[in-house]
């Protein structure tokens, strides 16, 4: 019984991965498509990247500060130079933070919103009221939708880094624990090109999973607002575990 | 001409309904008729391909829709215009900008010939003064009339409607009825029209196609309707005058 649950969960799994493949796949032909996309792709910059800058702006500063306080704190003793409080920050916050913890937040702002979107558009029949005049739906819903994700994710990520870093500088002055000149001489002496370029692919990818996944569930939602609701839910869920699982793949395929 | 041939059409487990088959003739109104959930809308959305069936054809003009390549099956259903249930009308945009949308996208007309399109449009079905309205600020039956707008705005040869009149007061559904009649009419277009509405079917169709029991139990001229042996057409006829009744009594 209960395997026989497992292996229809597991099927349905695979179909519903096939489903999503084909839906890329429309997405990716139809993207030479561009004047049917072109007014959506702006307003999906705008949505996605500039609206997003005050909680990017927000997640930035908190992650850099709290960090850089409880480095402090775990490091309290005289054996390393108190420099090397900047360093771990930097890094931490370019390889990994910056990139991550934006993903998670964005996954609940930019991915609920979309999945919500497309949902609301399917179920009142508006997708199908654009494919009935012969309109790509396709090309004018996700496509924009997933450009604009993969596109801003890495702005987003590199502005999440440098207020990330600013909080870490604030904290540590206001808190006396490391003037900034330490800060930045710590900073600096761990800072790598291609740690950069790695948190870039990272917030790219971070960008496409969570876009995408809701574009599929938006898109292919059924059953009036509880249908809505459900896609959504299993939107952000989705995108929150394919974060993780896609931040680990890259860190041992890439470092 | 629209030939539905032997159509079957389930989703999962559940069979809507098996076999169909009928033909809709250029010029004609066909109404499509049954219970709630028996498949109506499915069997309206095989017409442009927006649902594929598990088996069976459709011809239109002798192509079958089902084999088109993608940009073909566009082409295709640029010739019909839907109105569906709820309007679908783009909540993002206005009123206006609704009706124009086909226009923007399809035609290179400018704005004084869209404008003048569009309030064309928006005057034949009784809504002259309401397209800067946002689509939020309209009630139930102006939403179907601009949703019918925007399904005639390019001059489409067939017209598909789904319950066009349901929920909406016995005026405005009259009304609604008048505009059908009278589109058929002075646009020259092959209607079908979904509906549970005894009312309408007499004044607008000339055929009626009755679903039931997952299959299409009764298809002919409006006018044999009421001496067919049919035992649940006349039934569902019965209860849907008495439901009239009981409306305007
Ligand atoms: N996209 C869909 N996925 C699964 N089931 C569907 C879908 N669309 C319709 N159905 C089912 O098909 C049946 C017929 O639906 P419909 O054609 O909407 O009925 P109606 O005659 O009231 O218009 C219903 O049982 C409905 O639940
Ligand atoms: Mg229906």
């Amino acid at each position: 019984m209960i395997s026989a649950i497992k292996e229809l969960r597991i099927a349905g799994g695979i179909r519903e991965f096939g489903r999503y493949g084909q839906l890329l796949y429309q997405a990716l032909r139809s993207s030479t498509e561009f004047s049917t996309y072109r007014k959506n792709l702006f307003h999906e910059f705008v949505k996605v990247g500039y609206e997003s800058i005050p909680i990017i702006f927000l997640v930035g500063i908190f992650t850099g500060a709290v960090m850089t306080l409880q480095t402090a704190y775990q490091l309290d003793t005289d054996i390393y130079p108190s420099t090397i409080i900047g360093s771990i920050v930097v890094q931490s916050l370019i390889i990994e933070l910056a990139a991550v913890i934006s993903a998670l937040v964005l996954a609940g702002k930019v991915g609920a919103r979309m999945s919500t979107e497309l949902g609301t558009m399917r179920v009142s029949e508006q997708i199908d009221a654009l494919e009935a005049m012969g309109f790509n739906s396709v090309s004018f819903l996700v496509v924009p939708r997933i450009a604009a994700g993969i596109l801003m994710f890495p702005i987003l990520y590199i502005t999440a880094a440098v207020f990330g870093i600013l909080g870490g500088i604030t904290a540590g002055a206001v808190d006396g624990i490391l003037p900034v000149a330490e800060f930045m001489e710590g900073g600096r002496a761990f800072f790598f090109e291609s740690d950069i370029i790695f948190g870039i692919i990272k917030s790219f990818v971070f960008g496409f999973v969570i876009t995408s996944i809701a574009c599929y569930k938006g898109y292919y939602a059924f059953g009036g607002a509880e249908g809505v609701g459900n896609a959504t839910t299993r939107a952000t869920v989705l995108s929150c575990i394919f974060v993780l699982l896609a931040d680990f793949i890259l860190a041992a395929l890439l470092l | 001409m629209i030939e539905i041939k032997n159509l079957t059409k389930s989703f999962g487990d559940l069979l809507v309904w098996r076999d169909v088959s009928l033909t809709i003739q250029d010029g004609e109104t066909t109404a499509i008729i049954g219970r709630s959930g028996c498949g109506k809308s499915v069997l309206l959305k095989h017409l442009n391909a927006l649902m594929y069936p598990d088996e069976g054809q459709i011809l239109i003009d002798g192509k079958s829709v089902f084999d088109l390549s993608y940009t073909e099956l566009r082409k295709v259903r640029q010739r019909f215009g839907i109105l569906f249930q709820g309007g679908a009308l783009f909540d993002s945009i206005s009123t206006f900008e609704n009706v124009a949308f086909p226009l923007r996208y399809f035609t290179d007309q400018s704005e004084e010939e869209i404008s003048h399109n569009v309030n064309e449009a928006l005057t034949m079905v009784n809504l002259k003064d309401s397209g800067s309205k946002s689509t939020a600020e309209l009630s139930g039956g102006m939403r179907k009339r601009v949703g019918l707008a925007r399904a005639i705005i390019l001059k489409p040869d067939y017209l598909l409607y789904d319950e066009p009149t349901s929920g909406l007061d016995p005026r405005t559904s009259g009304e609604i009825n008048e505009l059908i009649v009278n589109l058929a009419n002075t646009m020259d277009i092959t209607s079908v029209v979904i509906t549970h509405d005894m009312h309408s079917v007499l004044s607008i169709s000339d055929k009626v196609a009755f679903l039931d029991e997952q299959k299409l139990s009764w298809f002919g001229k409006t006018d044999d309707m009421k001496h067919s042996d049919n035992k649940n057409l006349m039934d569902f006829i019965t209860a849907s005058e008495y439901q009239i009744n009981k409306q305007t009594a």
